[in-house]
């Protein structure tokens, strides 16, 4: 336990890292799966798709073999960023495929009279989705869009494979350093239920609060 | 299935409009894909040369030993996980509150935390304390223990989605607990559980690949050692992608099989209307969806 209390400033920094890394991933990841999700219902086939081509992909790969592959192959076509960065891009793209599964299966909720009343307004498809079909498809998945939060956050320890040092990587050097191999992964095990459990308070208070009264 | 929704059948000029959009999508794509393989020539990442040792059958034997040991791996963890759902599950419903905390306590804690770390707990945590256990036994524990309190959740929630009127039938005609559990309810809720199961069966597959942390001989620490002895990490890489890729996609098609034979032949609707779902996530939206949802 002293370990522990010991080095808190290691713990604290590695918790900093891992939830910047989680929210900047979480804001790509909601980006690229909303996106994707519009190319997967829109009526223009290529879009489609590239969506579909996306998304089996990516959800197919495993996240380490991704991280390997930008950190390790892209620089082979000097493509190079800092690992932080590379952690963002594969995080987000990789959640984001799940996003836009999770988003499609909203979109699919939401009753076709939405959409023929919208259209029969004039609206285009673009202003269909935008206006009328994708606020009301977001709110019927904020639980599943939380549950990919979470899953996120524990995703990120991965980046320590590429040396980021977030909370994994640190804890994993500091339990090689002190020996005390039980009580730093219970530490850090403690840090990561202390984000991952009020966020999935925090979701299902949010989903309730925008749930719609049908 | 690819019929959109929100698009009505297509008048003569919402589809020329639609044949301009696809073309000029199209042309942009095709630019994209020229921009990244005239780079890939650039960087002479392209050259047989660096392809050439993919063919070679030593290579390949190489690789796919790779592939067997993260399928060994995978099966083990199942199994295991498979088992701890279960017990999970029951004991979550159990009658005694205890039981049920301590249950829901060990869920919570191994559904929260990274898998790397139990990973890194079970191999140099547990050598740090002399226990001496092999790469292969530290992954496949770790894998048990995350899986299984994912899988518990499933297997849970799963059983309380059925209606309350099957078991207090079951009682009614004079079942005791464990026969109604055994022959009415685990019967129908592992049904509608499936699709869920396979997808999550499907992430433990994936996540094999971190044994590599643990210099577990599997197909991603293959691929890296292949790739650094013939200098083609790039070229390894992609191939290994592809191989797990293939092996994925193919089993979230056989999921996909049996649950459309399943729900045609019971019309029951499934928990989950998506395959390969990173986590318990789209496991919810499905009640709904799943009326609506038709393919």
């Amino acid at each position: 336990m002293d370990v522990v209390l010991d080095n808190l400033d290691v713990f604290i920094a590695g918790l900093r890292t891992t939830v910047g890394l989680t929210l900047l991933s979480y804001a790509v990841a909601l980006g690229v799966g909303i996106v994707i999700a519009a190319c997967r219902v829109s009526p223009i086939p290529p879009l489609r798709w590239a969506g579909v081509f996306y998304v089996e992909t990516v959800r197919n790969t495993p996240l380490t073999v991704l991280f390997v592959l930008f950190f390790f192959g892209l620089p082979k076509v000097d493509i190079l960023f800092e690992p932080f960065p590379t952690a963002v891009i594969v995080l987000g793209g990789y959640t984001g495929a799940f996003v836009a599964e999770t988003v499609r299966s909203g979109i699919n909720t939401v009753s076709r009279g939405q959409a023929e009343a919208a259209r029969s307004l004039g609206l285009t498809f673009p202003q269909v989705l935008r206006i009328v079909v994708l606020p009301q498809a977001l709110r019927s998945v904020v639980g599943p869009l939380g549950g990919l939060f979470i899953a996120l956050t524990k995703n990120s320890s991965i980046a320590a494979i590429i040396s980021v040092s977030e909370l994994v990587f640190r804890t994993d050097n500091l339990a090689n350093e002190t020996a005390r191999a039980v009580p730093v992964y219970l530490g850090a095990a403690v840090a990561y239920l202390l984000v991952t459990i009020p966020s999935g308070v925090a979701f299902r208070a949010l989903e309730r609060r925008v749930a719609f009264r049908r | 299935m690819t019929a959109p929704v929100l698009a009505d059948a297509l008048g003569p000029r919402a589809r020329r409009k639609v044949l301009i959009a696809s073309v000029v999508t199209g042309a942009a794509l095709a630019a994209l894909l020229g921009v990244a393989v005239q780079r890939l020539v650039d960087k002479g990442q392209l050259e047989w040369a660096r392809w050439e040792p993919l063919t070679q059958w030593s290579v390949l034997k190489f690789l796919l030993g790779g592939l067997g040991d993260t399928l060994r791996a995978a099966f083990a963890g199942m199994t295991l996980a498979l088992l701890i759902g279960a017990a999970l599950a029951l004991l979550r419903l159990a009658q005694t509150a205890v039981v049920r905390w301590l249950a829901t306590a060990w869920t919570e804690f191994f559904r929260g935390v990274p898998l790397l770390l139990l990973i890194f707990f079970s191999y140099s945590g547990l050598r740090q304390y002399g226990i001496d256990i092999s790469p292969f036994r530290a992954l496949v524990l770790a894998l048990a223990l995350y899986n299984g309190a994912m899988l518990g959740e499933i297997f849970r929630a799963g059983i309380l989605s059925l209606d309350r009127g099957q078991t207090e039938a079951a009682y009614a005609i004079g079942l005791s607990y464990w026969q109604a559990m055994l022959q009415v309810v685990i019967p129908q809720a592992a049904r509608r559980m499936t699709p869920a199961i396979v997808s999550q069966l499907i992430t433990l597959l994936k996540d094999t690949s971190l044994g590599f942390v643990i210099t577990y001989e599997e197909l991603l620490r293959r691929s890296r050692s292949t790739g650094e002895f013939f200098r083609n990490p790039l070229q390894v890489t992609v191939f290994v992608a592809v191989l797990y890729i293939a092996v994925n996609f193919t089993l979230s098609r056989i999921a996909r099989r049996l649950e459309v034979r399943q729900r045609r032949r019971l019309g029951a609707g499934a928990i989950a209307t998506t395959t390969g779902v990173e986590d318990l996530a789209v496991v919810s939206v499905s009640a709904a969806a799943a009326v609506r949802d038709d393919h």
